[in-house]
């Protein structure tokens, strides 16, 4: 298994994190987690309830308090304010959704494209996330809060689509959702990455599924990587077989 | 029958004034979850300014727009210098905050300009408008007008434009807000600014008709707790309907009731709070959301 510090890519990583520490209150969650995003790629982190994938997000997008490094595109993000960081072109769909439930779908996508100066191309984006996720544009006047819980998750990420990201940071897609709406929304993303460019950093429980979409994967426990790899050979590995993949 | 018609229209003229002061309270509610005590206060005090302005040999309407421009700016630095060091603090002591607020503005405004009643000037004719046997006076359907044209805009601003959405969604879902991009916490100092100015507005229009000293606005303030908790505290629409329904019931009541004249009115808004309470809690337009899991 190669060191989790190192880059496994030629390319430049779109994001990287050096030895990142973050804490709610006096409680530390992350104790030095080292990882990157290559650019195009979709990127995984997996792990149990509480390993700390939610936070490493949130610390991506300086929603904590951290220490250590974090870079994307090469400079330092970490210590700036959660609406610098977005507007930087990193997308964030946030673990239970994110939606403004009182507001319309079309509203929700609206402040989506909210930090973007160019207002033009508002009608475009409309336009591109309505082709990946059809079942919104039906549904684009309806109060997000009266939607299905998977139809809440494709407006959340099509919410991220709409700044024109150039990553985008899933927080558990799949949660409480149908395996069938879940592969669904994972065939949007792949999509999305593929036709878009959009790289993907993802976070996952569900192992088996996000192993098949990623290229790269990172294993975290308690707070730190304790392994990573090319999606394929971690699928492969024992260990992550019986815990995480369940045969 | 004419009577009725003059008692509702001059309910409407005041009602539009709670209206617009109730409208404050719910916009600051909504967004911080706070009771702004010092609403009142600070409309009482940019009705001041604008009395100065007016004594300096402005023209009224020049004087009422640099009152509603200085409101808002007053109202945005207030947000910033006093509220924001608390913004997470318990939501009692942001409220003693606000009641601090009021103290301070009171007493300051009692110091600079005494606590005697002054006659503040209504930009509409003196002389009563008369349609068939009905009369009317000019400055109750002035002051409607105004409210009905700021509570026009408020909306408009609200709903069609992006700003507005991102004030909407701010209030709603902060954390939401900031991974769009919005800067939540300059959300809610325009908030103030914005809630700073209708009421600067309100103040202007009830100046007139209460004339202005230190604690005119204590009563209207009260009229606006009780339109807000009429409509809901958690409801714009509300709040406006409520505040027209309590202008209209206090003058009737008023009128019609020989026990209560016009000593007791007050009273009416108090029992028109203690009913809602007991039997709405929520208000007449109080959201219960729907929402699907």
């Amino acid at each position: 298994m190669p060191d989790p510090a190192e880059t496994p890519s030629k390319r430049p990583a779109l994001l990287e994190a050096q030895a990142l520490e973050a804490q709610y209150g006096w409680t530390r969650v992350l104790h030095g987690v080292h990882f990157a995003v290559e650019a195009g790629g979709i990127t995984t982190i997996l792990g149990a309830n509480g390993a700390g994938k939610t936070t490493t997000l949130r610390a991506v997008c300086g929603m904590v308090k951290t220490r250590g490094e974090i870079r994307f595109e090469g400079r330092r993000i970490d210590g700036r304010a959660t609406e610098d960081i977005v507007r930087l072109g990193i997308a964030h769909s946030p673990e239970g959704r994110g939606t403004f439930v009182d507001l319309s779908v079309e509203e929700n996508l609206r402040l989506g494209a909210y930090a973007r100066r160019d207002r033009a191309g508002l009608a475009e984006d409309y336009a591109r996330v309505y082709r990946y996720f059809p079942v919104l544009e039906q549904r684009h006047r309806q109060q997000a809060g009266t939607l299905s819980g998977g139809e809440q998750q494709m407006l959340a990420v099509a919410r991220a689509l709409m700044s024109r990201p150039r990553l985008l940071l899933l927080d558990e897609p799949s949660l409480g959702l149908a395996p069938l709406v879940v592969r669904e929304i994972f065939r949007i993303v792949r999509a999305v990455n593929r036709e878009q460019g959009v790289s993907v950093l993802l976070v996952e429980q569900n192992a088996s599924i996000a192993l098949d979409l990623a290229d790269h994967a990172y294993l975290l426990e308690t707070g730190r990587v304790v392994m990573s790899g090319p999606a394929d050979e971690l699928k492969k590995d024992d260990a992550i077989r019986r815990s995480y993949l369940g045969y | 029958m004419d009577i009725f018609i003059q008692q509702v229209v001059s309910g409407l003229a005041t009602g539009g004034i709670y209206a617009s002061l109730a409208l404050a309270l719910v916009m600051i509610y909504q967004a911080t979850d706070v009771v702004n005590f010092a609403q009142g206060s600070m409309a009482m005090f940019s009705t001041y300014l604008a009395w100065s302005m007016l004594q300096a040999g402005l023209s009224y309407w020049v004087a009422f727009f640099a009152t509603v421009i200085i409101a808002f700016v007053g109202g945005v630095a207030i947000e910033r210098v006093i509220i924001r060091p608390v913004e997470n603090a318990p939501i009692l002591a942001i409220v003693i905050v606000t009641l601090g607020l009021l103290v301070i503005l009171t007493s300051v405004a009692g110091w600079f300009y005494s606590y005697i009643q002054k006659p503040f000037p209504s930009p509409f004719p003196s002389k009563p408008i008369r349609i068939g046997t009905v009369v009317f006076g000019a400055h109750d359907l002035g002051a409607i007008g105004v409210t009905l044209v700021i509570l026009l805009l408020l909306f408009l601003f609200f709903r069609y434009t992006t700003l507005g959405l991102a004030m909407r969604a701010a209030a709603q879902n902060p954390v939401s807000s900031r991974l769009c991009g919005i800067r939540v916490s300059w959300m809610l100092g325009l908030g103030w600014g914005l809630a700073a100015t209708f009421g600067a507005v309100a103040g202007l229009m009830i100046a007139p008709v209460v004339f202005l000293d230190p604690n005119m606005m204590g009563g209207i303030q009260i009229y606006a707790f009780a339109a807000a908790t009429v409509g809901g505290f958690t409801s714009p629409l509300g709040a406006v309907v409520g505040g027209f329904l309590v202008g209209i019931t206090e003058n009737l009541v008023g009128t019609y009731v020989s026990v209560i004249g016009t000593e007791l009115k007050l009273t009416v808004a108090l029992a028109m709070i203690i009913i809602v309470l007991l039997v709405r809690p929520s208000g007449l337009f109080g959201r219960t959301t729907v929402r699907r899991v």
